[in-house]
């Protein structure tokens, strides 16, 4: 049974079709990248899948549930969270409280308790604040826990995208291009944390653009090219894809 | 587990040398200047919750006059009209306050956007003339009058010094209330609308839950400085329910820095307090107010408190560069 499914989504911006009838699946445990040139359409399926924005048609299913139509916070809760292309933090927040916002969907205390602070709250809120500092030493940079998120290094953003992201405790997270404006040993530090994410059984499904990094760590690969799927397979095979490469390079011109 | 809790210290230590500060003040001032400062209470309930809406969920409400209205004219009416306890019209004041808000806020609230500072400008117009013409309700012009001061049992709250330790009581409980929500589970959802409404949907935050719930709180405040208000100087007529008011109460949230609740008060403090001294020139109160928004917005843009730690953090750093330097020699 597939952990993620989608079937037939389709979203057009007037006359630009920028996702086109794609399915695939994604399996519980795997790692999945998504990737296509510039313009493929590749954000759109995360932003399909999250619920924020509307697919023209087809569907998605999560543990065999529809959950198209749902609202993003919805679909949070139900265990798919997500990273943003264009870092998205809360930049006037601490580093921890970033990561305590991702706490949200797990915890229950809302607006009336919170004002007059109920014994409760105050139990849930001591336990997010130690869960969020684990998060915070799991992917490294609990050294900037009271930093303000605007104060940090473009690396040390990506990081703490991650870290909230994983703080929903979701099923599958979505990374969209965690690599991009990383050096070469971020990126090799990135690919080991992907492994560990993996290993606490969170499945994987990114979009990137580092090939190295991509091929390396995915256990399948998707290939999008103007909207459209073009290939699907493990990432030796899409190496050796002529219509990838074609997508990726152009026609190989004809010799007389 | 080190997790360090100085949020909590940097909470209550100067919520405890603030209540203190005004616990004690009466002592040293005038019954004059003790009655501006139960308007300083008065305003502050307002502008706090103008804050918390402005600074934590980042929209403006420029009709918040008319809560503050909703609030004097429901606990007027409860007290003489229907002779009810003074209690009775408090709880009304809320509940009225808090329900219209709920009106307003839910179809506004769900759009992206500053649609609700449109609603509540609109909102703000409807109420003045609502007070003015629904007359045999209101009043019209002429207002309400003899209505009953607050009490609990036969003792009445009359004198200045009474009032005041009523109103700031009131304002000191409405400021902790406010902290509880700043610092829980919807006040940094709250926050993190206001610093991506998108990131906060994706880490499952309803936001137009919040934004409603928090003007709703807002307009509650609002609601409850208008029944103290009436009680306080025991008439009423539609006059400082105005669009006026509304926009004064946005700029002390402005020049007291809306992404702090001390800045509601500190703003309450300044703009209350400068035009009372500075009466000689009363009629150039608007510009007053223009100059001081002015020039807060030039050298303190965000606001005095949070401009004021801005420049003791500042100090420090020079401090600890100077002392690197002194190590280095």
């Amino acid at each position: 049974m597939a952990l993620l499914r989608i079937e037939k989504l389709t979203k057009a911006y007037g006359g630009l079709v920028a996702v086109d009838s794609v399915d695939f699946k994604i399996y519980e445990g795997q790692i999945k990248a998504l990737i296509g040139p510039n313009g493929a359409g590749k954000t759109t399926i995360f932003n399909l899948i999250t619920g924020m924005e509307k697919p023209d048609d087809g569907e998605t299913f999560f543990n065999e549930q529809g959950i198209t139509g749902l609202k993003p916070h919805q679909i949070a809760r139900l265990g798919i969270s997500r990273t943003f292309q264009n870092i998205q933090l809360f930049g006037e927040m601490t580093v921890l409280e970033n990561v305590m916002v991702g706490r949200h969907p797990r915890t229950k205390a809302e607006f009336f308790a919170s004002a007059f602070r109920l014994p409760p709250v105050g139990r849930e809120e001591k336990a997010i604040a130690e869960d969020s500092f684990e998060l915070a030493k799991f992917i490294g940079i609990v050294s900037k826990a009271q930093t303000l998120a605007k104060n940090l290094s473009h690396g040390e953003r990506r990081l703490l995208e991650i870290a909230r992201a994983l703080a929903t405790e979701p099923e599958i997270i979505l990374l969209d291009e965690p690599a991009a404006g990383l050096n070469d040993r971020e990126t090799g530090e990135l690919g080991e944390l992907i492994y560990r994410i993996r290993d606490k059984g969170i499945t994987v499904f990114l979009v990137e653009h580092n090939m190295g990094l991509v091929m390396e760590i995915s256990d399948e690969v998707v290939v999008l090219d103007h909207g459209k799927k073009i290939a699907e397979g493990p990432p030796l095979l899409i190496q050796e894809d002529e219509q990838v490469i074609e997508a990726y390079l152009g026609k190989e011109i004809e010799h007389a | 587990m080190q997790v360090k809790n100085s949020g909590i210290l940097k909470k209550y230590i100067p919520l405890a040398v603030f209540s203190l500060a005004i616990f004690l003040l009466p002592v040293y001032i005038s019954n004059y200047e003790m009655k501006t400062l139960i308007f300083v209470g008065i305003n502050a309930i307002v502008a706090m919750g103008l804050c918390l809406l402005m600074g934590y969920a980042g929209q403006i409400s420029i009709g918040h006059a008319a809560f503050y209205g909703i609030g004097a004219y429901a606990s007027a009416i409860i007290t003489t009209t229907y002779g009810l306890s003074v209690w009775i019209g408090f709880l009304a004041a809320i509940l009225l306050s808090g329900l219209v808000a709920l009106l307003i806020g839910m179809p506004s609230l769900r759009l992206k956007g500053h649609y609700l500072a449109m609603a509540t400008l609109g909102f703000g117009e409807i109420m003045y003339v609502f007070f003015v013409e629904m007359d045999q309700l209101t009043g019209g012009t002429e207002g309400i009058l003899s209505i009953p001061p607050l009490s609990i049992g036969k003792f009445a709250f009359t004198t200045s010094k009474q009032i005041y330790y009523v109103v700031w009581i009131i304002a000191i409980l409405l400021l902790i209330v406010a902290l509880n929500v700043i610092h829980s589970r919807v006040g940094r959802a709250l926050r993190a609308v206001h610093g991506s409404e998108i990131a906060a949907q994706a880490m499952g935050v309803n936001t137009s839950k919040y934004k409603i719930q928090i003007f709703v709180l807002s307009a509650v405040y609002a609601g409850i400085a208008g029944s103290l208000y009436a009680h306080f100087v025991n008439f009423i007529n539609p006059s400082p329910f105005t669009l006026n008011f509304s926009i004064i109460l946005v700029i002390i949230v402005v020049v007291g820095g809306m992404s702090s609740i001390w800045g509601a008060l500190v703003g309450s403090f300044v703009m209350t307090l400068l035009p009372e001294y500075l009466r000689v020139f009363q009629e150039y109160n608007l510009i007053i107010y223009a100059l001081i928004l002015m020039s807060v917005m030039i050298f303190m843009p965000s606001g005095l408190v949070p401009g004021f730690f801005n420049l003791v953090n500042q100090f420090k750093q020079k401090e600890g560069i100077w002392r690197f330097l002194e190590s280095k020699n």
